[in-house]
């Protein structure tokens, strides 16, 4: 597949559309089901900013839909259609069930890495130690493109100087622990953007930053989205990079997608009750001192101890006994493009 | 992939059960978290076992060890029969005198028509109880006025004629105490420059690590078979058994060295150490007070994983000749009989000794990997 | 790199003379001195030797001098070339040991070759397929090299050729090319002869390499880069083969370092028992017969074959890590 090839996607159909995804981890214990029915859809050039509690299954949802869940973690059900682009600038192939895929055949990995990249939070780790950043950017290239190695280096390079690394091919020999943070950061978009895809997932980028790079990172990431038309999932528990960053944000607890919303709605006019509970213990800047923050009641139930129903009802303030402790909501569109899960809206 | 297991509870309430681990002391939970090692508690179990048969080898005898006759050479082992005629009557099979056809020695063969019944805590050759009380009874035996000796061969015979099951017993009582003292012996130097080597750190530490890195580019055999023969043939046996040991543990404090090195270069940067000086602790009161104490586990650890490695050099050395000689007896000369292949296919019995070493080993190895895994703090 | 090497280096010299003097010890053991065992042997002969004789050899070995001369005029002659006589066998302790140490050596570089090529397949196999059939296959096998010990196994082994097989393990060659000239046709047949006693040799030693290999990757294989890996879309052998066990693979040299020491010292009693012609029976049979000479070399000979294998295998792990090749650059 030639990455080369920009087409400008002006379809109806979404770029990436899961449904009822189920992803399950049978352990001895018992079975942890991470991800438990989750429905979103993004479309190209886009940001979804998937956002949630620690545990709630959004890193499980990303690598649900690249195939690279450990074991003992399955896909057990739902569906991932993947829109792919055009080959070698012809008509756009058909939408594939990404849940349908062997894991690691030829077509699932010749998509991972050249149409869906991933890139993670902590860069450091995320590089292997011996090999240098060069060779590991070099072998993302050459293993979807068919392109020699004097070529694939000094795409290498040019990819670098993209992303903002100075002398680019002094850098591309080092190894990770030679740069610093924000620049191994770079160097990791470097690698995840260099066979073009056409979405990019991110795990909590930003996390492991301080504050100015931080910054710098999401005005990078924005920057190449503007160049390369590319949609990216932005996977995060801060509510304000989403803020910053998305167009569209998607609400994670326990596994299940409980809203989701273009930004603005969601951060002016929050439907569902753990949303709404989620904007309410962000400290305000304006508080006057000595104000109490607001936590959500309760926490996190432990993953073999799943309440029955909704998912959120022990913690919830408009809790219906009767309906939301026996059945699971399904989702309602309440506005444009704006779904939620909860019995008070059916 | 960690999904959420570490980090929610259920409620903000712990359960009785989470309160007990969280008031528990080091040894409780070491002590729990090995009780789910199962193999290696039925390990420990066998250890002991085999300790009960070093306190108790008179007992387990019935032979006196070194009582030989040339005509009871080789025999084959000659099992109890549990029933005679249907009835629980445990008993052996008579010897009979007949002449070898190619040697034209006399030699005794099993006779089934003459069954000698067996006696459960009869009475035997005398013998010393703990070496204080004197004592008659053993575990099996035939009625008096019959020789054990020369009637139950559980096992078979030597070349000499000696039982081979009650030198077992008493073969295991010397492997076994030896293994322990050569371990004690490494275990203080190990403790004392191995503690000296992390505690301090600095010039003693390049010492001592250095010493440790060139023992242990010695092939050991060589040189404790130069030490060994070094003994002058005239010692008793006390003094050889003596000097073995120590020839063992001059070499083996090393690994024993590095594992407490390792956990006090680990624990001198700890926080609580450091608070311990700070409150005015003395070193003495820091180190046994304060430091040891989380490291003891490790330290039992390591110390039952050296054991299999001192007996297993002691019954090579004595295998070779070179360690423990007859009279005295070890698993290590119970298998100098074994030495070569054609002794060894017409008496395969010979070869049985290699089977208590075997499983010491093994329990041992299990035990020690089982406790490691208990005092591991970051075990599950 | 190369500060790392002169350390070692540095610390190979040390060995070898703390095993100099160690063999030197060994040598100055038995009571009496060389000289009265060699008129006592002499003697047994029926020939005599002269006060002058004696007088001479005396002066020759140092003897009645302090001990360190002594030492010293040992470490003098052995950088002659002159290793002393066997009493024994009376001709000069190299034309003794002749090729038994260039076979020992054969025989612990085939152990160590051996204990390589079959732990690191087998612990990468035991990692990635934890807890599968082969996974408890390894581990058994592994457990029984641990806890058996090379000579039993060896005898064993022995025992069952003999009687199942009526075949003769021991060995390193055919009866007829024992003692033949070298020629292509011994070597092959030494390389017959090899696999046997190098696996019992090298079983131990593998088991605590499959359990080094298979600890460290499994650390290795829950770590960050491997999954970076996988969602570049990299086929799942290559995923492991260049990530994980590269990293696994550090550890993992390292300790081979030590593995020689532990087979040179196995191969002296594992020959003894499989008749093998290498230094091992020839160390015994002199150590009994107080032979000290010939005993004391095989020590030192040893031990110093022992220490440059550790060395040339510090060097490797050297050249393998490239964290340590550039610490220096």
């Amino acid at each position: 597949m030639d990455c080369g090839t920009r087409l400008i996607l002006m379809a109806v159909e979404p770029l990436l559309s899961v449904r009822n995804l189920k992803t399950y981890f049978q352990q001895d214990e018992g079975t942890v089901k991470a991800v438990d029915g989750v429905n979103f859809e993004m479309s190209a050039g886009a940001t979804l900013g998937i956002v949630g509690e620690s545990g709630c299954g959004k890193s499980v949802t990303a690598r649900s839909i690249l195939r690279i869940v450990d074991r003992p973690g399955r896909i057990v059900d739902g569906e991932i259609w993947f829109r792919r682009p055009a080959a070698n600038g012809g008509a756009g192939r058909p939408a594939v069930d990404l849940a349908k895929l062997e894991p690691n055949g030829a077509q699932m990995r010749s998509i991972r890495g050249a149409e869906i990249a991933l890139i993670f939070q902590e860069p450091m780790s995320s590089f292997s130690p011996v090999h240098s950043v060069g060779n590991q950017i070099i072998e993302a290239i050459r293993l979807h493109q068919e392109i020699g190695r004097q070529e694939a280096r000094d795409k290498a390079i040019e990819m670098l100087r993209r992303v903002g690394v100075s002398s680019p091919d002094q850098r591309i020999d080092q190894l990770a622990h030679q740069l610093s943070g924000g620049l191994r950061q770079r160097a990791m978009i470097a690698m995840a953007l260099s066979c073009s895809p056409t979405l990019l997932i991110a795990d909590e980028p930003t996390t492991a930053l301080d504050v100015t790079t931080q910054t710098q990172m999401r005005e990078l990431m924005h920057q190449l989205q503007q160049e390369d038309g590319m949609a990216i999932m932005l996977i995060t528990h801060d509510l304000g990079v989403v803020a910053e960053m998305a167009t569209d944000v998607a609400v994670m607890y326990l596994g299940r997608v409980v809203e989701q919303a273009p930004v603005d709605a969601i951060f002016h006019a929050p439907k569902h009750p753990y949303t709404r509970a989620l904007l309410r213990s962000i400290p305000r800047m304006r508080a006057r001192s000595g104000e109490r923050l607001t936590p959500i009641a309760g926490s996190v139930p432990h993953p073999y101890d799943r309440p029955a129903g909704c998912p959120f009802h022990p913690r919830c303030p408009d809790f219906m006994p009767g309906t939301c402790d026996r059945q699971t909501p399904d989702s309602r569109t309440v506005g444009d493009r704006h779904t939620v899960s909860c019995f008070l809206y059916e | 992939m960690a999904v959420a297991t570490d980090s929610v509870r259920g409620s903000s309430v712990s359960t009785a059960e989470e309160q007990r681990i969280f008031v528990a002391s080091q040894w409780q939970l070491t002590w729990w978290r090995f009780r789910k090692h199962r193999v290696a508690v039925a390990s420990g179990v066998v250890v002991a076992a085999f300790y009960l048969a070093v306190l108790g080898a008179d007992f387990l005898a019935y032979s006196n060890p070194n009582a030989s006759e040339a005509q009871r050479s080789l025999m084959p082992p000659q099992p109890i029969h549990w029933f005679d005629d249907g009835r629980f009557r445990p008993h052996v099979y008579g010897l009979k005198g007949a002449r070898d056809p190619k040697t034209f020695k006399r030699v005794y063969q099993a006779d089934p028509t003459q069954r000698i019944p067996i006696r459960f805590f009869a009475q035997g050759f005398e013998y010393r109880f703990l070496g204080l009380i004197p004592m008659w009874r053993h575990l099996i035996g035939v009625d008096p006025g019959r020789d054990a000796a020369g009637t139950i061969f559980l096992l078979g015979t030597d070349v000499q004629g000696r039982d081979l099951w009650s030198r077992l017993m008493y073969g295991t009582r010397i492997s076994l105490t030896i293994g322990l003292l050569g371990v004690s012996l490494s275990l203080v130097l190990g403790v004392a420059l191995g503690g000296l080597s992390g505690f301090y750190g600095g010039i003693a530490d390049t010492v001592i690590q250095r010493v440790i890195e060139i023992l242990r580019s010695i092939p050991t055999i060589p040189l404790w078979m130069g030490l060994a023969a070094a003994l002058p043939r005239d010692w008793s046996i006390l003094q050889i058994y003596f000097a073995i040991t120590i020839i063992i543990s001059l070499l083996g404090w090393t690994e024993l060295a590095r594992v407490i090195r390792g956990r006090f270069l680990a624990l001198r940067e700890e926080d609580f150490v450091v608070s311990a000086r700070l409150v005015g602790c003395s070193q003495m009161r820091t180190i046994f007070v304060h430091m040891v104490p989380s490291f003891m586990s490790h330290i039992i650890a390591a110390t039952t994983l050296a054991l299999p490695a001192m007996i297993i050099s002691e019954t090579a050395l004595s295998f070779l000749g070179l360690g423990l000689r007859p009279p005295a007896i070890s698993w290590g000369v119970l298998l100098q009989q074994a030495q070569n292949v054609q002794t060894v296919a017409i008496s395969p019995w010979l070869m049985i000794p290699a089977v208590p070493v075997i499983i010491v080993v093994m329990a041992f190895n299990f035990l020690g990997d089982g406790l490691r895994d208990a005092a591991d703090p970051y075990g599950r | 790199m190369l500060s790392y090497i002169g350390r070692r280096a540095m610390l190979a010299i040390f060995t070898v003379w703390a095993i100099s003097m160690l063999s030197f010890a060994i040598i100055q053991l038995p009571p009496g001195d060389f000289v009265t065992s060699y008129i006592a042997q002499m003697a047994s002969m029926g020939s005599v030797v002269t006060d002058e004789e004696a007088q001479n050899l005396r002066i020759q070995y140092g003897l009645g001098q302090p001990i360190y001369v002594q030492y010293w005029k040992w470490m003098k002659q052995i950088a002659e070339g002159n290793f002393g006589m066997s009493m024994e066998w009376r001709r000069p302790v190299t034309e003794v040991i002749g090729e038994r140490l260039s076979l020992t050596v054969v025989v612990a570089v085939s152990a160590l070759l051996l204990t390589w090529l079959l732990a690191l397949p087998i612990g990468i196999y035991s990692a990635v397929r934890q807890y599968s059939i082969g996974d408890y296959v390894a581990t058994f096998v592994g457990f029984i090299g641990l806890a058996v010990p090379n000579f039993l196994l060896a005898l064993v082994l022995l025992y069952f050729g003999f009687t199942l097989f009526n075949a003769h393990i021991g060995g390193l060659f055919s009866p007829e090319l024992q003692d033949a000239p070298w020629s292509l046709e011994r070597v092959w047949d030494l390389l017959k002869h090899l696999p046997i006693p190098a696996l019992i040799l090298g079983l131990a030693g593998t088991a605590q390499q499959i359990r080094i290999m298979r600890a460290n990757l499994l650390d290795e294989l829950r770590k960050p880069y491997v999954v970076t890996a996988r969602s570049k879309g990299l086929s799942e052998p290559r995923v492991i083969l260049k990530y994980p066990v590269r990293m696994a693979l550090n550890p993992f040299a390292s300790t081979i370092g030590y593995t020689l020491p532990y087979i040179v010292s196995g191969s002296i009693i594992v020959s003894l028992v499989l008749g093998l012609p290498t230094v091992g029976p020839l160390l015994l049979k002199a150590l009994i017969s107080q032979d000290m000479f010939l005993a004391g070399t095989i020590v030192l000979l040893l031990g110093v074959m022992t220490v440059i294998g550790t060395l040339l295998s510090d060097i490797l792990l050297v050249w393998i890590d490239p964290r340590i090749r550039l610490e220096d650059t």
